[in-house]
Protein backbone atom coordinates (compact mmCIF):
# COMPACT_ATOMS: atom_id res chain seq x y z
CA UNK A 1 0.00 0.00 0.00
CA UNK A 2 1.27 3.38 -1.02
CA UNK A 3 0.69 6.46 1.11
CA UNK A 4 -1.27 8.11 -1.71
CA UNK A 5 -3.83 5.33 -1.30
CA UNK A 6 -3.72 5.64 2.49
CA UNK A 7 -4.45 9.36 2.14
CA UNK A 8 -7.70 8.56 0.32
CA UNK A 9 -8.91 5.81 2.68
CA UNK A 10 -11.21 6.18 5.66
CA UNK A 11 -12.71 3.78 8.16
CA UNK A 12 -16.16 2.57 7.20
CA UNK A 13 -16.92 0.65 10.39
CA UNK A 14 -20.59 1.07 11.29
CA UNK A 15 -21.27 3.94 13.65
CA UNK A 16 -17.82 5.52 13.34
CA UNK A 17 -18.00 9.28 12.81
CA UNK A 18 -14.31 10.18 12.82
CA UNK A 19 -12.56 7.41 10.95
CA UNK A 20 -9.84 9.48 9.30
CA UNK A 21 -6.96 9.12 8.97
CA UNK A 22 -6.39 5.43 9.55
CA UNK A 23 -3.41 4.71 11.79
CA UNK A 24 -0.67 2.61 10.21
CA UNK A 25 1.05 -0.17 12.13
CA UNK A 26 3.68 -1.56 9.83
CA UNK A 27 5.91 -4.55 10.34
CA UNK A 28 7.49 -4.37 6.89
CA UNK A 29 7.99 -1.25 4.76
CA UNK A 30 9.71 -1.21 1.40
CA UNK A 31 11.05 1.54 -0.83
CA UNK A 32 10.02 0.92 -4.42
CA UNK A 33 11.52 3.26 -6.98
CA UNK A 34 8.91 4.90 -9.23
CA UNK A 35 9.61 7.24 -12.13
CA UNK A 36 9.31 10.87 -10.96
CA UNK A 37 6.47 12.72 -12.66
CA UNK A 38 6.34 16.34 -11.43
CA UNK A 39 3.07 17.09 -13.26
CA UNK A 40 1.29 14.25 -11.53
CA UNK A 41 2.61 15.13 -8.08
CA UNK A 42 1.63 18.80 -8.58
CA UNK A 43 -1.80 17.67 -9.67
CA UNK A 44 -2.30 15.45 -6.63
CA UNK A 45 -1.11 17.89 -3.94
CA UNK A 46 -4.34 19.94 -3.78
CA UNK A 47 -6.31 16.70 -3.39
CA UNK A 48 -4.25 15.52 -0.42
CA UNK A 49 -5.00 15.80 3.27
CA UNK A 50 -1.54 17.15 3.97
CA UNK A 51 -1.46 16.59 7.72
CA UNK A 52 -2.58 12.97 7.23
CA UNK A 53 0.28 12.43 4.77
CA UNK A 54 2.84 13.89 7.16
CA UNK A 55 1.45 11.81 10.03
CA UNK A 56 1.54 8.62 7.94
CA UNK A 57 5.13 9.25 6.84
CA UNK A 58 6.05 9.93 10.46
CA UNK A 59 4.45 6.67 11.63
CA UNK A 60 6.58 4.74 9.15
CA UNK A 61 9.76 6.62 10.04
CA UNK A 62 9.88 7.94 6.48
CA UNK A 63 9.09 11.62 7.05
CA UNK A 64 12.71 12.83 6.66
CA UNK A 65 12.44 16.61 6.12
CA UNK A 66 8.91 16.72 4.73
CA UNK A 67 7.53 20.06 6.03
CA UNK A 68 4.51 20.12 8.35
CA UNK A 69 2.86 22.77 6.22
CA UNK A 70 2.37 22.67 2.48
CA UNK A 71 4.84 25.11 0.84
CA UNK A 72 3.52 27.76 -1.51
CA UNK A 73 4.44 27.73 -5.20
CA UNK A 74 5.14 24.03 -5.03
CA UNK A 75 4.69 23.52 -8.79
CA UNK A 76 8.07 25.14 -9.42
CA UNK A 77 9.81 23.59 -6.44
CA UNK A 78 11.25 20.40 -7.87
CA UNK A 79 13.11 19.54 -4.69
CA UNK A 80 9.84 19.66 -2.74
CA UNK A 81 7.91 17.73 -5.40
CA UNK A 82 10.53 14.97 -5.26
CA UNK A 83 10.06 14.65 -1.51
CA UNK A 84 6.29 14.39 -1.94
CA UNK A 85 6.75 11.92 -4.79
CA UNK A 86 8.89 9.69 -2.60
CA UNK A 87 6.38 9.65 0.24
CA UNK A 88 3.30 9.31 -1.99
CA UNK A 89 4.44 6.66 -4.44
CA UNK A 90 7.70 5.03 -3.34
CA UNK A 91 7.12 4.16 0.32
CA UNK A 92 5.08 0.96 0.44
CA UNK A 93 3.67 -0.85 3.44
CA UNK A 94 4.08 -4.56 2.75
CA UNK A 95 2.97 -6.13 6.06
CA UNK A 96 1.08 -4.65 8.96
CA UNK A 97 -2.34 -3.19 9.46
CA UNK A 98 -4.48 -0.08 9.27
CA UNK A 99 -6.37 0.86 12.41
CA UNK A 100 -9.61 2.79 12.68
CA UNK A 101 -8.84 5.72 15.02
CA UNK A 102 -12.25 5.57 16.66
CA UNK A 103 -13.28 1.92 16.94
CA UNK A 104 -9.81 0.42 17.03
CA UNK A 105 -10.78 -2.08 14.31
CA UNK A 106 -7.70 -3.30 12.49
CA UNK A 107 -7.54 -3.98 8.75
CA UNK A 108 -4.65 -6.29 7.87
CA UNK A 109 -2.17 -5.51 5.10
CA UNK A 110 -0.50 -8.56 3.62
CA UNK A 111 1.84 -8.75 0.61
CA UNK A 112 1.22 -5.02 0.20
CA UNK A 113 -2.55 -5.39 -0.14
CA UNK A 114 -4.95 -3.98 2.49
CA UNK A 115 -7.97 -6.08 3.37
CA UNK A 116 -10.78 -3.61 4.04
CA UNK A 117 -13.56 -6.20 4.27
CA UNK A 118 -15.73 -5.97 7.35
CA UNK A 119 -17.14 -8.98 9.16
CA UNK A 120 -20.80 -9.82 8.97
CA UNK A 121 -21.60 -8.31 12.36
CA UNK A 122 -19.88 -5.01 11.55
CA UNK A 123 -21.89 -3.91 8.53
CA UNK B 1 7.18 18.29 -42.48
CA UNK B 2 5.18 20.87 -44.30
CA UNK B 3 3.63 23.77 -42.49
CA UNK B 4 -0.01 23.32 -41.61
CA UNK B 5 -0.84 26.96 -40.98
CA UNK B 6 -3.29 28.52 -43.37
CA UNK B 7 -4.58 25.11 -44.36
CA UNK B 8 -7.22 24.87 -41.71
CA UNK B 9 -10.24 24.17 -43.88
CA UNK B 10 -8.92 20.78 -44.95
CA UNK B 11 -11.02 17.67 -44.80
CA UNK B 12 -9.82 14.47 -43.24
CA UNK B 13 -10.84 10.94 -44.10
CA UNK B 14 -10.98 8.27 -41.42
CA UNK B 15 -10.87 4.64 -42.42
CA UNK B 16 -12.58 2.68 -39.65
CA UNK B 17 -12.48 -1.00 -38.84
CA UNK B 18 -15.82 -2.70 -39.51
CA UNK B 19 -16.22 -4.23 -36.09
CA UNK B 20 -17.61 -2.84 -32.82
CA UNK B 21 -19.70 -0.57 -35.07
CA UNK B 22 -21.75 0.83 -32.21
CA UNK B 23 -18.66 1.88 -30.28
CA UNK B 24 -16.90 3.89 -32.98
CA UNK B 25 -18.76 7.18 -32.93
CA UNK B 26 -18.57 7.62 -29.13
CA UNK B 27 -14.87 6.78 -29.30
CA UNK B 28 -14.11 9.40 -31.95
CA UNK B 29 -16.33 11.96 -30.20
CA UNK B 30 -14.59 11.36 -26.86
CA UNK B 31 -11.14 11.67 -28.42
CA UNK B 32 -12.20 14.88 -30.18
CA UNK B 33 -13.57 16.18 -26.87
CA UNK B 34 -10.15 15.61 -25.33
CA UNK B 35 -8.86 18.12 -27.91
CA UNK B 36 -11.81 20.43 -27.30
CA UNK B 37 -13.06 19.81 -30.84
CA UNK B 38 -16.63 19.07 -31.94
CA UNK B 39 -17.54 16.18 -34.23
CA UNK B 40 -18.30 17.72 -37.63
CA UNK B 41 -18.99 15.12 -40.29
CA UNK B 42 -19.27 16.16 -43.93
CA UNK B 43 -22.63 15.84 -45.62
CA UNK B 44 -23.90 12.34 -46.41
CA UNK B 45 -22.31 10.98 -43.25
CA UNK B 46 -23.28 7.36 -42.65
CA UNK B 47 -22.21 5.98 -39.29
CA UNK B 48 -22.02 2.30 -40.21
CA UNK B 49 -19.73 2.72 -43.25
CA UNK B 50 -15.95 2.28 -43.10
CA UNK B 51 -15.16 5.80 -44.38
CA UNK B 52 -15.93 9.04 -42.56
CA UNK B 53 -15.07 12.56 -43.77
CA UNK B 54 -14.55 15.10 -41.00
CA UNK B 55 -14.41 18.89 -41.12
CA UNK B 56 -13.01 21.52 -38.79
CA UNK B 57 -9.86 19.67 -37.73
CA UNK B 58 -6.14 20.29 -37.93
CA UNK B 59 -3.52 17.69 -38.77
CA UNK B 60 -2.47 17.78 -35.10
CA UNK B 61 -6.03 16.95 -34.02
CA UNK B 62 -6.09 14.01 -36.40
CA UNK B 63 -2.71 12.75 -35.19
CA UNK B 64 -3.80 12.89 -31.58
CA UNK B 65 -6.98 10.94 -32.34
CA UNK B 66 -4.99 8.33 -34.21
CA UNK B 67 -2.58 8.02 -31.28
CA UNK B 68 -5.54 6.70 -29.27
CA UNK B 69 -8.24 5.23 -31.51
CA UNK B 70 -8.56 1.45 -31.64
CA UNK B 71 -11.61 1.69 -33.93
CA UNK B 72 -9.77 3.55 -36.70
CA UNK B 73 -7.32 1.93 -39.08
CA UNK B 74 -5.86 5.02 -40.77
CA UNK B 75 -6.44 8.71 -41.37
CA UNK B 76 -5.84 10.71 -44.55
CA UNK B 77 -5.84 14.33 -45.62
CA UNK B 78 -8.59 14.16 -48.22
CA UNK B 79 -7.60 15.63 -51.60
CA UNK B 80 -10.49 14.45 -53.72
CA UNK B 81 -13.47 12.12 -53.80
CA UNK B 82 -16.43 11.13 -55.94
CA UNK B 83 -18.84 8.41 -56.94
CA UNK B 84 -16.76 7.50 -60.00
CA UNK B 85 -13.13 7.81 -61.02
CA UNK B 86 -14.05 10.65 -63.35
CA UNK B 87 -15.74 12.53 -60.50
CA UNK B 88 -12.62 11.90 -58.44
CA UNK B 89 -10.52 13.38 -61.24
CA UNK B 90 -12.67 16.53 -61.38
CA UNK B 91 -12.51 16.84 -57.62
CA UNK B 92 -8.73 16.35 -57.50
CA UNK B 93 -8.10 18.86 -60.26
CA UNK B 94 -10.06 21.41 -58.23
CA UNK B 95 -7.96 20.79 -55.12
CA UNK B 96 -5.71 23.85 -54.53
CA UNK B 97 -2.26 23.16 -55.94
CA UNK B 98 -0.61 25.05 -53.06
CA UNK B 99 -2.02 22.35 -50.76
CA UNK B 100 -0.51 19.62 -52.91
CA UNK B 101 2.84 21.05 -53.95
CA UNK B 102 4.64 20.74 -50.56
CA UNK B 103 4.27 16.97 -50.90
CA UNK B 104 4.97 16.62 -54.63
CA UNK B 105 8.05 18.66 -55.38
CA UNK B 106 10.89 17.09 -57.26
CA UNK B 107 13.15 16.37 -54.29
CA UNK B 108 10.46 14.37 -52.52
CA UNK B 109 9.91 10.63 -52.51
CA UNK B 110 6.49 9.05 -52.46
CA UNK B 111 4.40 5.95 -52.88
CA UNK B 112 0.77 5.41 -53.84
CA UNK B 113 -1.25 2.65 -52.20
CA UNK B 114 -4.51 1.28 -53.50
CA UNK B 115 -6.99 0.13 -50.88
CA UNK B 116 -10.29 -1.52 -51.69
CA UNK B 117 -13.02 -2.22 -49.19
CA UNK B 118 -15.17 -5.35 -49.82
CA UNK B 119 -13.26 -6.32 -52.97
CA UNK B 120 -9.82 -7.66 -53.79
CA UNK B 121 -8.04 -6.28 -56.83
CA UNK B 122 -5.41 -8.27 -58.68
CA UNK B 123 -2.00 -6.66 -58.98
CA UNK B 124 -2.30 -5.47 -62.62
CA UNK B 125 -5.59 -3.76 -61.77
CA UNK B 126 -3.91 -1.92 -58.90
CA UNK B 127 -1.18 -0.71 -61.23
CA UNK B 128 -3.85 0.45 -63.68
CA UNK B 129 -5.52 2.47 -60.92
CA UNK B 130 -2.24 4.15 -60.06
CA UNK B 131 -1.39 4.84 -63.71
CA UNK B 132 -4.80 6.44 -64.15
CA UNK B 133 -3.76 9.13 -61.65
CA UNK B 134 -1.16 10.51 -64.08
CA UNK B 135 -3.08 13.80 -64.22
CA UNK B 136 -1.75 14.57 -60.72
CA UNK B 137 1.44 16.68 -60.82
CA UNK B 138 3.79 14.26 -59.05
CA UNK B 139 7.36 15.48 -59.56
CA UNK B 140 9.13 13.44 -56.92
CA UNK B 141 10.62 9.98 -57.12
CA UNK B 142 8.77 6.80 -56.30
CA UNK B 143 10.15 4.98 -53.28
CA UNK B 144 8.31 1.85 -52.27
CA UNK B 145 10.42 1.14 -49.20
CA UNK B 146 10.84 4.45 -47.39
CA UNK B 147 8.84 7.21 -49.02
CA UNK B 148 8.52 10.64 -47.38
CA UNK B 149 4.89 10.80 -48.34
CA UNK B 150 2.32 8.07 -48.79
CA UNK B 151 -0.81 8.63 -50.85
CA UNK B 152 -3.76 6.35 -50.98
CA UNK B 153 -6.55 5.66 -53.42
CA UNK B 154 -9.45 4.13 -51.52
CA UNK B 155 -12.37 2.39 -53.19
CA UNK B 156 -15.55 1.54 -51.31
CA UNK B 157 -17.53 -1.42 -52.70
CA UNK B 158 -20.20 -1.28 -49.99
CA UNK B 159 -20.68 -3.51 -46.99
CA UNK B 160 -22.52 -6.47 -48.51
CA UNK B 161 -20.06 -9.31 -49.20
CA UNK B 162 -22.71 -11.23 -51.16
CA UNK B 163 -23.38 -8.42 -53.55
CA UNK B 164 -20.12 -6.83 -54.65
CA UNK B 165 -20.60 -4.34 -57.46
CA UNK B 166 -18.37 -4.15 -60.55
CA UNK B 167 -17.61 -0.46 -59.96
CA UNK B 168 -17.03 1.06 -56.52
CA UNK B 169 -19.79 3.07 -54.86
CA UNK B 170 -17.33 5.74 -53.88
CA UNK B 171 -13.64 6.59 -54.34
CA UNK B 172 -11.29 8.75 -52.28
CA UNK B 173 -7.76 10.01 -52.75
CA UNK B 174 -5.67 11.50 -49.96
CA UNK B 175 -2.37 11.84 -48.23
CA UNK B 176 -1.79 9.34 -45.44
CA UNK B 177 -1.44 11.01 -42.03
CA UNK B 178 -1.27 8.25 -39.44
CA UNK B 179 -2.48 4.79 -38.49
CA UNK B 180 -4.74 4.13 -35.51
CA UNK B 181 -3.92 1.81 -32.62
CA UNK B 182 -5.27 -1.48 -33.96
CA UNK B 183 -1.87 -2.94 -33.09
CA UNK B 184 -2.73 -2.61 -29.36
CA UNK B 185 -5.45 -5.23 -29.82
CA UNK B 186 -2.83 -7.77 -30.85
CA UNK B 187 -0.04 -6.70 -28.50
CA UNK B 188 -2.39 -6.69 -25.49
CA UNK B 189 -4.27 -9.86 -26.36
CA UNK B 190 -5.56 -11.63 -23.27
CA UNK B 191 -4.11 -14.84 -24.74
CA UNK B 192 -0.61 -13.68 -23.97
CA UNK B 193 -1.37 -11.87 -20.74
CA UNK B 194 0.38 -12.98 -17.58
CA UNK B 195 -2.63 -12.96 -15.23
CA UNK B 196 -6.18 -13.59 -16.43
CA UNK B 197 -9.50 -14.75 -15.05
CA UNK B 198 -12.74 -16.14 -16.43
CA UNK B 199 -14.12 -12.70 -17.16
CA UNK B 200 -11.05 -10.74 -18.28
CA UNK B 201 -12.18 -8.03 -20.71
CA UNK B 202 -10.80 -8.45 -24.20
CA UNK B 203 -8.16 -5.98 -25.29
CA UNK B 204 -10.14 -4.13 -27.97
CA UNK B 205 -13.08 -3.43 -25.66
CA UNK B 206 -10.79 -2.43 -22.80
CA UNK B 207 -9.15 0.23 -24.95
CA UNK B 208 -12.50 1.34 -26.33
CA UNK B 209 -13.75 1.75 -22.76
CA UNK B 210 -10.67 3.79 -21.81
CA UNK B 211 -11.32 6.03 -24.82
CA UNK B 212 -15.02 6.45 -24.05
CA UNK B 213 -13.93 7.39 -20.53
CA UNK B 214 -11.66 10.14 -21.92
CA UNK B 215 -8.76 8.81 -19.88
CA UNK B 216 -5.84 11.19 -20.15
CA UNK B 217 -2.27 11.55 -18.95
CA UNK B 218 -1.91 11.85 -15.14
CA UNK B 219 -5.52 10.95 -14.43
CA UNK B 220 -6.40 8.78 -11.44
CA UNK B 221 -8.61 5.90 -12.59
CA UNK B 222 -10.55 3.58 -10.28
CA UNK B 223 -12.20 0.21 -10.98
CA UNK B 224 -14.45 -0.96 -8.10
CA UNK B 225 -14.81 -4.49 -9.56
CA UNK B 226 -11.23 -4.78 -10.75
CA UNK B 227 -10.95 -8.55 -11.28
CA UNK B 228 -7.71 -9.26 -13.12
CA UNK B 229 -7.28 -5.58 -14.01
CA UNK B 230 -7.87 -5.64 -17.79
CA UNK B 231 -9.37 -2.16 -17.73
CA UNK B 232 -6.49 -0.83 -15.65
CA UNK B 233 -4.04 -2.29 -18.16
CA UNK B 234 -5.73 -0.28 -20.93
CA UNK B 235 -5.94 2.94 -18.90
CA UNK B 236 -2.31 2.70 -17.82
CA UNK B 237 -1.34 2.43 -21.48
CA UNK B 238 -2.84 5.90 -21.90
CA UNK B 239 -0.67 7.17 -19.02
CA UNK B 240 -3.26 7.25 -16.25
CA UNK B 241 -2.48 6.15 -12.70
CA UNK B 242 -4.70 3.23 -11.77
CA UNK B 243 -6.20 1.55 -8.71
CA UNK B 244 -8.92 -0.97 -8.06
CA UNK B 245 -10.75 -3.06 -5.51
CA UNK B 246 -12.42 -6.45 -5.54
CA UNK B 247 -14.23 -8.57 -2.98
CA UNK B 248 -12.49 -11.76 -4.16
CA UNK B 249 -9.41 -12.61 -2.10
CA UNK B 250 -8.08 -15.08 -4.67
CA UNK B 251 -8.28 -12.59 -7.52
CA UNK B 252 -6.67 -9.73 -5.63
CA UNK B 253 -3.84 -11.93 -4.35
CA UNK B 254 -3.54 -13.89 -7.60
CA UNK B 255 -4.18 -17.24 -5.94
CA UNK B 256 -6.42 -20.18 -6.60
CA UNK B 257 -7.32 -22.03 -9.75
CA UNK B 258 -5.97 -20.82 -13.04
CA UNK B 259 -8.35 -19.77 -15.82
CA UNK B 260 -5.94 -21.16 -18.38
CA UNK B 261 -6.32 -24.45 -20.12
CA UNK B 262 -3.62 -26.94 -19.14
CA UNK B 263 -2.79 -25.08 -15.96
CA UNK B 264 -4.38 -25.99 -12.68
CA UNK B 265 -3.19 -23.29 -10.25
CA UNK B 266 -2.12 -19.69 -10.64
CA UNK B 267 1.61 -19.10 -10.45
CA UNK B 268 3.32 -17.12 -7.67
CA UNK B 269 3.47 -13.81 -9.55
CA UNK B 270 0.09 -13.76 -11.29
CA UNK B 271 -1.44 -10.46 -10.22
CA UNK B 272 -2.51 -7.09 -11.58
CA UNK B 273 0.80 -5.43 -10.88
CA UNK B 274 2.58 -8.09 -12.93
CA UNK B 275 0.16 -7.44 -15.80
CA UNK B 276 1.11 -3.77 -15.85
CA UNK B 277 4.77 -4.73 -15.65
CA UNK B 278 4.32 -6.97 -18.68
CA UNK B 279 3.28 -3.95 -20.75
CA UNK B 280 5.85 -1.56 -19.23
CA UNK B 281 3.35 0.51 -17.24
CA UNK B 282 4.06 -0.61 -13.68
CA UNK B 283 4.96 2.99 -12.84
CA UNK B 284 1.25 3.82 -13.29
CA UNK B 285 0.21 1.26 -10.65
CA UNK B 286 -1.14 2.75 -7.44
CA UNK B 287 -2.80 -0.03 -5.44
CA UNK B 288 -5.38 -2.75 -5.37
CA UNK B 289 -7.32 -3.64 -2.26
CA UNK B 290 -9.77 -6.17 -0.96
CA UNK B 291 -12.93 -4.23 -0.48
CA UNK B 292 -16.65 -4.47 -0.95
CA UNK B 293 -18.01 -2.10 -3.60
CA UNK B 294 -21.21 -1.74 -1.58
CA UNK B 295 -19.25 -0.39 1.42
CA UNK B 296 -16.78 2.10 -0.02
CA UNK B 297 -13.65 2.86 1.93
CA UNK B 298 -12.77 6.19 0.28
CA UNK B 299 -12.97 9.51 2.07
CA UNK B 300 -15.65 11.85 0.87
CA UNK B 301 -13.93 13.84 -1.89
CA UNK B 302 -13.69 13.99 -5.68
CA UNK B 303 -10.71 11.62 -5.82
CA UNK B 304 -11.07 10.05 -9.26
CA UNK B 305 -10.96 11.40 -12.81
CA UNK B 306 -12.46 8.23 -14.22
CA UNK B 307 -14.42 5.29 -12.81
CA UNK B 308 -14.40 2.40 -15.24
CA UNK B 309 -15.72 -1.05 -14.50
CA UNK B 310 -17.32 -4.30 -15.57
CA UNK B 311 -19.63 -5.18 -12.66
CA UNK B 312 -20.44 -8.85 -12.00
CA UNK B 313 -23.89 -9.82 -13.30
CA UNK B 314 -23.98 -13.20 -11.63
CA UNK B 315 -23.45 -15.06 -14.91
CA UNK B 316 -19.83 -16.07 -14.88
CA UNK B 317 -18.88 -14.43 -11.57
CA UNK B 318 -21.22 -14.27 -8.61
CA UNK B 319 -22.52 -10.97 -7.30
CA UNK B 320 -21.91 -10.61 -3.60
CA UNK B 321 -21.30 -8.22 -0.81
CA UNK B 322 -20.38 -8.69 2.83
CA UNK B 323 -22.97 -9.05 5.56
CA UNK B 324 -25.39 -11.78 6.40
CA UNK B 325 -29.01 -12.42 7.22
CA UNK B 326 -28.04 -15.42 9.26
CA UNK B 327 -27.21 -15.40 12.95
CA UNK B 328 -23.51 -15.79 13.03
CA UNK B 329 -22.00 -17.04 16.20
CA UNK B 330 -19.08 -14.84 16.99
CA UNK B 331 -16.10 -16.46 18.73
CA UNK B 332 -16.34 -16.01 22.49
CA UNK B 333 -13.31 -13.74 22.66
CA UNK B 334 -14.82 -11.55 19.96
CA UNK B 335 -11.85 -11.98 17.63
CA UNK B 336 -12.02 -13.77 14.33
CA UNK B 337 -9.00 -15.80 13.35
CA UNK B 338 -6.92 -14.42 10.47
CA UNK B 339 -8.29 -16.93 8.02
CA UNK B 340 -11.89 -15.87 8.71
CA UNK B 341 -13.72 -15.09 5.51
CA UNK B 342 -16.71 -12.80 6.03
CA UNK B 343 -19.95 -14.37 4.91
CA UNK B 344 -21.12 -12.72 1.77
CA UNK B 345 -24.70 -12.18 0.78
CA UNK B 346 -26.35 -11.64 -2.55
CA UNK B 347 -25.77 -8.23 -4.11
CA UNK B 348 -28.80 -7.33 -6.19
CA UNK B 349 -28.00 -5.99 -9.63
CA UNK B 350 -30.27 -3.00 -9.03
CA UNK B 351 -28.25 -2.18 -5.91
CA UNK B 352 -24.98 -2.57 -7.80
CA UNK B 353 -26.06 0.11 -10.26
CA UNK B 354 -27.58 2.42 -7.62
CA UNK B 355 -24.39 2.16 -5.57
CA UNK B 356 -22.16 2.65 -8.60
CA UNK B 357 -23.97 5.79 -9.77
CA UNK B 358 -24.12 7.26 -6.27
CA UNK B 359 -20.48 6.47 -5.66
CA UNK B 360 -19.51 8.08 -8.98
CA UNK B 361 -21.56 11.21 -8.24
CA UNK B 362 -19.61 11.65 -5.00
CA UNK B 363 -16.13 10.58 -5.99
CA UNK B 364 -15.68 11.74 -9.59
CA UNK B 365 -14.16 15.14 -10.32
CA UNK B 366 -16.48 17.52 -12.16
CA UNK B 367 -16.51 16.50 -15.80
CA UNK B 368 -15.10 13.07 -14.91
CA UNK B 369 -16.61 10.01 -16.56
CA UNK B 370 -18.14 6.76 -15.42
CA UNK B 371 -18.00 3.91 -17.95
CA UNK B 372 -19.59 0.55 -17.16
CA UNK B 373 -21.47 -2.42 -18.67
CA UNK B 374 -25.18 -2.90 -18.18
CA UNK B 375 -26.55 -6.41 -18.86
CA UNK B 376 -29.66 -6.48 -21.01
CA UNK B 377 -32.43 -8.98 -21.58
CA UNK B 378 -33.14 -7.89 -25.14
CA UNK B 379 -36.87 -8.64 -25.49
CA UNK B 380 -37.56 -6.24 -22.61
CA UNK B 381 -34.98 -3.57 -23.27
CA UNK B 382 -36.01 0.02 -23.71
CA UNK B 383 -33.89 3.12 -23.31
CA UNK B 384 -35.67 4.10 -20.10
CA UNK B 385 -34.09 1.11 -18.39
CA UNK B 386 -30.68 2.74 -18.35
CA UNK B 387 -30.18 4.01 -14.78
CA UNK B 388 -29.93 7.78 -14.45
CA UNK B 389 -28.62 10.06 -11.75
CA UNK B 390 -29.25 13.81 -11.36
CA UNK B 391 -25.49 14.47 -11.17
CA UNK B 392 -24.52 12.31 -14.15
CA UNK B 393 -25.30 13.01 -17.77
CA UNK B 394 -25.66 10.09 -20.17
CA UNK B 395 -23.06 10.46 -22.94
CA UNK B 396 -23.32 7.23 -24.88
CA UNK B 397 -24.97 3.82 -24.80
CA UNK B 398 -23.55 1.12 -27.11
CA UNK B 399 -24.78 -2.42 -27.50
CA UNK B 400 -22.68 -5.54 -27.73
CA UNK B 401 -24.88 -8.50 -28.60
CA UNK B 402 -24.12 -11.66 -26.64
CA UNK B 403 -26.90 -13.99 -27.81
CA UNK B 404 -30.30 -13.80 -29.47
CA UNK B 405 -31.88 -12.62 -26.23
CA UNK B 406 -29.04 -11.07 -24.25
CA UNK B 407 -26.58 -8.29 -24.73
CA UNK B 408 -24.64 -5.84 -22.68
CA UNK B 409 -24.54 -2.10 -23.12
CA UNK B 410 -21.54 0.08 -22.53
CA UNK B 411 -22.85 3.11 -20.65
CA UNK B 412 -20.82 6.32 -20.45
CA UNK B 413 -21.85 9.12 -18.10
CA UNK B 414 -20.24 12.43 -17.19
CA UNK B 415 -20.49 14.25 -13.87
CA UNK B 416 -22.24 17.58 -14.37
CA UNK B 417 -23.02 18.67 -10.81
CA UNK B 418 -22.02 18.09 -7.21
CA UNK B 419 -24.47 15.86 -5.32
CA UNK B 420 -26.82 17.36 -2.77
CA UNK B 421 -28.50 15.37 -0.04
CA UNK B 422 -31.68 14.78 -1.99
CA UNK B 423 -29.89 13.55 -5.09
CA UNK B 424 -28.84 10.23 -3.64
CA UNK B 425 -32.39 9.30 -2.71
CA UNK B 426 -34.34 10.67 -5.61
CA UNK B 427 -34.27 7.56 -7.74
CA UNK B 428 -34.43 4.84 -5.09
CA UNK B 429 -37.90 3.80 -6.16
CA UNK B 430 -37.13 4.31 -9.80
CA UNK B 431 -38.97 1.71 -11.89
CA UNK B 432 -36.04 1.50 -14.28
CA UNK B 433 -34.24 -0.63 -11.73
CA UNK B 434 -37.00 -3.19 -11.50
CA UNK B 435 -35.55 -5.57 -14.12
CA UNK B 436 -32.47 -5.86 -11.93
CA UNK B 437 -34.24 -6.34 -8.60
CA UNK B 438 -34.15 -9.68 -6.88
CA UNK B 439 -30.85 -11.50 -6.66
CA UNK B 440 -31.19 -13.85 -9.57
CA UNK B 441 -33.80 -12.06 -11.67
CA UNK B 442 -31.42 -11.21 -14.48
CA UNK B 443 -29.61 -14.49 -14.26
CA UNK B 444 -32.86 -16.41 -14.62
CA UNK B 445 -33.81 -14.47 -17.73
CA UNK B 446 -30.33 -14.85 -19.13
CA UNK B 447 -30.49 -18.61 -18.95
CA UNK B 448 -34.16 -18.89 -19.80
CA UNK B 449 -33.67 -18.36 -23.50
CA UNK B 450 -36.39 -16.94 -25.69
CA UNK B 451 -38.53 -20.04 -26.19
CA UNK B 452 -39.07 -21.00 -22.60
CA UNK B 453 -40.55 -17.65 -21.82
CA UNK B 454 -43.88 -16.44 -23.01
CA UNK B 455 -47.37 -16.18 -21.61
CA UNK B 456 -47.76 -15.07 -18.05
CA UNK B 457 -44.67 -12.91 -17.98
CA UNK B 458 -46.21 -9.97 -19.73
CA UNK B 459 -47.36 -8.17 -16.58
CA UNK B 460 -43.72 -8.10 -15.60
CA UNK B 461 -43.05 -6.01 -18.66
CA UNK B 462 -45.52 -3.27 -17.84
CA UNK B 463 -43.80 -2.88 -14.46
CA UNK B 464 -40.58 -2.08 -16.21
CA UNK B 465 -42.19 0.64 -18.21
CA UNK B 466 -43.32 2.15 -14.96
CA UNK B 467 -47.00 1.88 -15.64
Amino acid sequence: MKLLTHNMLTSHVKGVTKGYPLLIKATEVKMNEVEFNPQFVSRMIPKLEWSALVQAAEELGQRQDLPGELVSDYEKNEDFLKKVHRVLLEVEVIEGCLQCPESGREFPISRGIPNMLLNEDEV
Amino acid sequence: MATTTGRSCLQYLLHLAQDHLDFRLPEIKALLALRGKPFQPSENFKEKTPFWCLDGLSEEDVRSIMARSVCTKSAFELWGHGQTHSELRTSLLKYPSENMSPFMHKDSTYRINVYTYNKTLVFPDRIKRIDALEYLPFEGTVSLKSPQHIFCLLEDYGTDPNNIPEQPFYVYFGRWIADGQRELIRSHSVKNRHFIGNTSMDAALSFIMANHAKVKENDVVFDPFVGTGSLLVACSQFKAYVCGTDIDYNIIHGKGRSSRKNQKWRGPDENIRANLRQYGTEKMYLDVMLSDASKPVWRDAALFDVIITDPPYGIRESTRKTGSHKDITKPSDGIYVDSHVPVSQAYHLSDIFTDLLNFSAHHLVMGGRLVYWLPIYRPEYCEEMVPLHPCLQLISNCEQTLSSHTSRRLITMEKIKEPEELDSLSHQADPRFSPYQGHNAFREKYFSGLNKRGGGKEDNKSDINGE
